[in-house]
């Protein structure tokens, strides 16, 4: 029981170091402010739970899994707001997105999305 | 096993703060040091696990509260380019304001 | 009975913090977590929005569940993207409309996107929000309103 449950934290905090890993290199290879925000979202979310979760595992039932539960959820709470606020004022401060279709931009509603919309 | 969890979450600080030098504009390097704040913070943990002290973990939780404190009043700052501005706010060509009761 | 609950949760986390339980201890713990909940009525932000414990059992049982499956496939999608040698993205900004009738809900709403790897909610509008997408799919799969549905579900407890 004990070796299956080593294993199983050894394997989530593996995976969440490469996913953390993974992120950090998007941080370094994507093009644009806006696209590099994705690939930090990836270590705040998947990484991070992932690590925690493993770490939890490996402590068993006491304070110290209270602690990583209150940092997940710290993270949980606080992450998308910080993004947010990033992708908010840099649009404020005229800072642009790269667009894949250069006619969309978003300024005004495309078509192809206003068409999906009134689909529903 | 958290030997090589805490090497491979250097490898990763390495590559964020090499983009918060390389960051073009500021909210780049904004970017890239909020995310090297919440890296620190696993790796606090991770590090409060090898050496069998789980203090670190105190210290990963504040310093994950002042991480996203810091990054909000960083960007404020560069938003309004002025920690006095009154916080006017452009929207849609519409001047509103934040002050009173709004 | 808000304010109750308030107090519970702080105290409980006092004792986490703190792990060690003497009498001072816990003498001081209950005071400032009374402290606070007393300065928290007067500010009266100890009601339906700041504290929307209604809505817990909710959270708790089905949406976050569902959030969780969400950002871990989406956060597969992302680092296969991420390790393709050529990066094959297609920025897209798009506006999707929010059927929420409650600020909780938008917030939510607007949480849950930007939580979710691959989709960033740039601006909140009263009744839409603008929404960047590391891929033209992702933006398709948002635009389908699976997400809103599941929040507006979700708020109208």
């Amino acid at each position: 029981m004990t070796d299956a449950l080593d294993l199983g934290s050894w394997i989530l905090i593996i995976a969440g170091s490469i996913l953390c890993m993974i992120g950090a290199l998007g941080l370094l290879r994507m093009p644009d402010l806006f696209t590099r925000m994705h690939a930090a979202s990836l270590v705040d979310t998947l990484g991070a739970a992932l690590l925690l979760l493993g770490m939890t595992l490996q402590a068993g039932f006491t304070l110290v899994t209270a602690k990583l539960l209150v940092i997940g959820l710290l993270l949980f709470f606080t992450s998308p707001t910080a993004t947010h606020a990033l992708a908010r004022a840099a649009r404020a401060r005229g800072v642009e997105p790269l667009l894949a279709d250069q006619s969309a931009t978003g300024r005004a509603p495309s078509k192809r999305v206003e068409g999906k919309q009134e689909q529903q | 096993m958290f030997e090589i969890a805490s090497v491979s979450l250097l490898l990763a600080l390495t590559l964020i703060i090499a983009r918060a030098i390389l960051g073009p504009s500021v909210f780049d390097r904004t970017q890239a040091v909020n995310t090297a704040g919440t890296v620190a913070m696993l790796l606090l943990a991770v590090v409060g696990f090898l050496t069998g002290r789980p203090d670190f973990l105190d210290i990963a939780i504040i310093y994950g509260l002042l991480n996203v404190i810091g990054t909000i009043a960083v960007l404020k700052f560069f938003r309004h380019g002025d920690l006095g501005d009154p916080g006017y706010e452009y929207e849609d060509g519409k001047q509103t304001t934040n002050r009173g009761s709004s | 009975m808000r304010l109750v609950s308030t107090f519970l949760i702080l105290f409980a986390f006092w004792l986490v913090l703190s792990g060690h339980y003497t009498a001072f201890l816990m003498t001081a713990g209950t005071l400032c977590a009374l402290g606070v909940v007393l300065f928290a009525r007067r500010m009266d932000v100890v009601d339906h929005e700041g504290h929307p414990i209604h809505l817990a059992p909710r959270a708790l049982l089905f949406y976050w569940p569902w959030l969780l499956k969400e950002i871990a496939v989406s956060a597969m999608q992302v680092s296969k993207i991420i390790l393709h040698p050529r990066l094959p993205i297609s920025p897209t900004l798009i506006r999707v409309r929010t059927t929420q009738r409650t600020d909780v809900g938008r917030t939510t709403f607007a949480n849950s996107i930007t939580l979710t790897p691959g989709t960033i909610s740039v601006e909140v509008a009263e009744d839409e929000i603008l929404v960047h997408a590391l891929t033209r799919n992702g933006a398709d799969s948002l635009a389908d309103g699976e997400m809103d549905r599941r929040v507006t579900r979700f708020e109208s407890a």
